[in-house]
């Protein structure tokens, strides 16, 4: 009879703790889908060819630019400490511009005020990639953690909104492809969830490497949109709201993607 | 900027055999695309790849446009002495790279 309460016992808590385990995670990032090969070149550092612009920002990293002949050492230091986690935890508020940045305007910006260099051409520079690229490896296996910042609320809801707005000739909003029809293929492409966990990556497609904005003025022009300008606020509220959604998730940055 | 990734062993016995893989910053332009007033964008590739080792040319290929951006080139070769291994990129609008990397062997 003891025996029998016993086994009785441990049956109830075993299904008391299957109750208890969280669902499993319904996200994914675009790295679960793709083929073998190409995870194959994003797992290896001296196959991704993003670890090119890696080596170029690195050498940016500690040479002095600009009236100020300052470098990013003079102020940060090593990057492999100083900038742990920030690629995490960006687009954030920044002060000097009164308003959201995403990482590649905040980089911007340090060298336009701090090193005194001009401007960089809007867009994709190299010189700011590779420096974004450097700053994202530095974050690469940590969880995107995005801000708990008050002042981004604004801008976070506007994007949140955007991406269920339909936009252009092909009227379609961000969520008609990646919320509705995510994990189906659109002609030969996987659609993804578009979570930005690899970011800036090298899309071979582009051969190129290339940031989130990049790839969200492709999926503007691919639903026959106008683009926003480079580096507007559209752009950033989208990625506040990408950040959000993806928050938890593993940085893979720098990836690579079809 | 001219920039090139090497990924070799530093040691290994005689006999040996190793692989070396490479990565090089270069856009392989074919030659073939029209550019955004019509006009072709002239070429501009890598044309050859070769490795020397201990002053011997081991490793030699000829690149052709149709091969991607930043190539990546991976090979194998046996240790036979300590030296080293000279990887040179050449190409067009006079591209050209060089790297050293030196192979212990014990």
């Amino acid at each position: 009879m003891r025996r029998i309460a016993a086994l009785l016992a441990a049956v109830f808590v075993a299904s008391l703790a299957l109750a208890q385990t969280p669902p499993a995670d319904p996200r994914r990032s675009g790295y679960a889908d793709m083929a073998p090969a190409v995870r194959a070149m994003q797992d290896d550092d001296a196959a991704n060819p993003a670890m090119l612009w890696v080596a170029e920002g690195r050498a940016l990293w500690s040479k002095p630019e600009g009236t100020a002949g300052a470098a990013c050492a003079t102020c940060h230091g090593v990057a492999e400490r100083s900038m742990t986690g920030v690629a995490a935890r960006y687009p954030a508020w920044a002060p000097a511009a009164g308003a959201p940045a995403t990482l590649e305007r905040r980089v911007g910006l340090c060298r336009e005020l701090h090193q005194g260099r001009p401007a960089d051409a809007p867009g994709e520079a190299r010189a700011r990639l590779a420096l974004l690229a450097y700053v994202a490896l530095q974050s690469r296996g940590l969880p995107i953690s995005p801000p708990a910042d008050r002042r981004l609320d604004d801008a976070r809801a506007a994007g949140e909104a955007l991406f269920e707005r339909r936009l252009g000739q092909l009227n379609l909003a961000c969520a008609h492809c990646h919320s509705d029809n995510d994990g189906r293929r659109l002609a030969g492409a996987a659609i993804p969830q578009a979570h930005p966990t690899a970011y800036p990556l090298y899309r071979l497609e582009w051969q190129d490497l290339g940031s989130l904005q990049r790839r969200l003025r492709n999926c503007v022009v691919g639903i026959r949109a106008e683009p926003w300008p480079a580096d507007d606020p559209h752009w950033v509220a989208l990625e506040l709201h990408l950040t959000h959604r993806a928050r938890g998730m593993t940085l893979e940055a720098p990836g690579v993607r079809p | 900027m001219a920039n090139v990734l090497v990924s070799a062993p530093k040691q290994a016995r005689a006999g040996e055999i190793v692989e070396i893989r490479t990565l090089a910053s270069h856009p392989m332009e074919t030659g073939f695309r029209a550019g955004t007033n019509g006009t072709l964008i002239p070429r501009d590739i890598v044309r050859e790849f070769s490795c020397s080792y201990g002053g011997v040319t081991v490793f030699r290929m000829e690149l052709s446009p149709a091969i991607a951006a930043n190539p990546y080139i991976a090979f194998h070769l046996r240790a036979r002495e300590t030296g080293p291994i000279v990887l040179r990129w050449t190409g067009d609008n006079g591209f050209s790279v060089e790297e050293t990397v030196t192979l212990q062997v014990a």
